[in-house]
């Protein structure tokens, strides 16, 4: 069993280009981002895997208005990606707003990748904040 | 052996712009009225279970539950302040409910306080995102409304429903609710939009696409309280006492956890079931609905998981008005979280509020007729606090 990746840990892996999982070894299920438990059976058997990095957008919407520390960068797009190894992450669309909102993105392939934004007050990590983004395949 | 459970008095303050007050006076004002209803003193009441979710955030205060039980003379009674996102008053009331029908105490009061609305945009909408994965989603900025708009665009999908079509289906959730409200002098848009058409719904602005202004609910400060006590305790003090013939409920995690089922709210699902059984019916019994419309979509989501209709069919019957105050269930009669209003930590003891008036048929608005039994669902976290209760007349 090896040990439970931090998010700090899992982010700081992200920045360098790699997705970093948890594989069930009862269930085979795969779990990203890291949690203490398999997300399909609850096993604690769990193996830290490097993902694919690709998947398929299950649904997104574009946000207006942004919560408080977060104003400057609205309007931006906000998707669920189903990962290719099964798993749903969220994270950001690297698409003009506009694009996204006339384009029916939904089913569109994308590859993940992460970019540092501004923590806020009120953010876990008070250093920074390393958003995920999807980049969406011609 | 548990006893039953029944409720005595209600009250809630008017929902809207509460600037000049702090959230124990809310509180306060709420409680008088449901302590005037009552028929009891102040003596018989035995513990506070207090509703917030982000005084730290709107209002600098956090520890909340002596202050509001000092407040209204409730000398050195155990009080203590529930937390469920959306739902905790409803969390509250359900604790408060187990512990007089376990025979802990005989009469407790139930509430809860919130000010979103004075707080501002910013950080009204800051303070509803702690409901979301803190690190994981918040990462990439999901907001409240955002959670549903991506609910949204994944319900259009998976059903096969047009996503203009499905607009057009949550809209008229927005007109009814809305109607409803327009006449409900609690509510915070009394006296407004009771007329709105699809196009006003679909032109408002846009604040998490594919959710208009008119698809959310509003940022609200309000208050609400319920008085709660064993059976013949009740039956001694008031005419009709509302009995509590049910209660459910269940957790989830993070929306990205649940992938796809998140549009199945599958606790919300569970704890519908857990209320039925311990209640004895079935959804068909259920008079009139009062349930966590957040934003449009979320009213469709709701009752398909709690049983009324099958999965990806609720969009269609309101469209049929099979949820108006005249169709085979009424929803949201007091106007919803939508034309109400939703100062969070106090809007499940209103949805109570709203079922006992209705129940008593003392309502002010579009009254039920001749309703026996009523349900309430509220919603905390992204599917993550769900809470169910069924209550009735004889």
């Amino acid at each position: 069993m090896s040990s439970i990746p931090t998010f700090v840990e899992f982010f700081n892996n992200l920045k360098e280009g790699k997705l970093l999982g948890l594989k069930c070894g009862d269930c085979g299920a795969i779990t990203c981002p890291p949690k203490n438990s398999c997300n399909e059976c609850g096993s604690r058997s769990l193996e830290r895997v490097f993902l694919s990095g690709k998947g398929t957008i299950k649904t997104y919407t574009i946000t207006y208005v942004a919560p408080a520390g977060y104003e400057k960068e609205a309007p931006y797009a906000v998707a669920l990606v189903e990962l290719e190894e099964g798993p749903w992450i969220v994270g950001r669309l690297d698409v003009d707003p506009k694009v996204a909102e006339e384009k029916d993105l939904i089913g569109k392939r994308v590859s993940i990748f992460a970019k540092e934004l501004p923590t806020e007050p009120f953010y876990p990590d008070k250093a920074r904040r390393i958003v995920p983004y999807f980049k969406i395949e011609e | 052996m548990r006893r039953r459970v029944a409720i005595l008095g209600v009250g809630m303050t008017k929902f809207g712009r509460h600037s000049d007050k702090s959230l124990v006076d809310l509180f306060a004002e709420a409680f008088w009225e449901a302590f005037k209803e009552s028929n009891i003193e102040l003596k018989d009441i035995q513990a506070v279970y207090y509703g917030n979710f982000v005084g730290e955030m709107t209002d600098g205060a956090a520890n909340l539950s002596g202050f509001i039980a000092d407040e209204v003379g409730l000398k050195n009674v155990p009080a203590i302040r529930y937390e469920g996102a959306c739902a905790s008053s409803s969390v509250a009331f359900r604790e408060a409910v187990r512990a007089v029908a376990a025979g802990y105490y005989d009469c407790a009061v139930v509430g809860g306080s919130e000010k979103l609305l004075t707080a501002g945009t910013g950080i009204g909408t800051r303070a509803l995102a702690t409901a979301v994965d803190s690190v994981y989603e918040m990462a990439a900025g999901l907001t409240f409304p955002g959670v549903f708009a991506l609910a949204a665009r994944l319900y259009a999908k998976e059903y096969g429903i047009p996503l203009e079509r499905l607009r057009e289906m949550m809209a008229h959730v927005s007109i009814k609710n809305h109607k409803y409200a327009a006449v409900n002098p609690k509510a915070q848009f009394y006296g407004k939009y009771g007329d709105l058409k699809v196009e006003d719904v679909l032109n408002s602005r846009m604040i998490c696409s594919p959710l208009t202004l008119l698809d959310c609910c509003p940022m609200t400060d309000g208050g609400s309280a319920v008085i709660i006590a064993e059976e013949k305790f009740a039956k001694d003090r008031v005419d009709t006492p509302v009995y509590v013939l049910g209660t459910g409920q269940a957790s989830g995690g993070a929306l990205f956890r649940q992938g796809k089922d998140m549009i199945k709210a599958i606790p919300r699902r569970k704890a519908a079931e857990m209320a039925f059984r311990e209640a004895g019916i079935q959804p068909k019994d259920v008079d009139f609905v009062e349930l966590h419309d957040c934003f449009t979509i979320a009213e469709i989501i709701a009752l398909e998981a709690m049983g009324f209709f099958k999965y990806g069919e609720a969009g269609y019957a309101t469209l049929e008005g099979r949820t108006s105050i005249d169709g085979e269930l009424p929803v949201n009669p007091d106007g919803g979280l939508i034309g109400k209003g939703h100062p969070v930590g106090a809007t499940g003891t209103s949805q109570i509020y709203s079922a006992v008036k209705q129940l008593r048929g003392q309502f002010h608005g579009y009254q039920v007729k001749n309703a026996r039994i009523a349900m309430t669902d509220t919603l905390g976290g992204d599917f993550g606090t769900l809470v169910e209760i069924i209550l009735g007349v004889e």
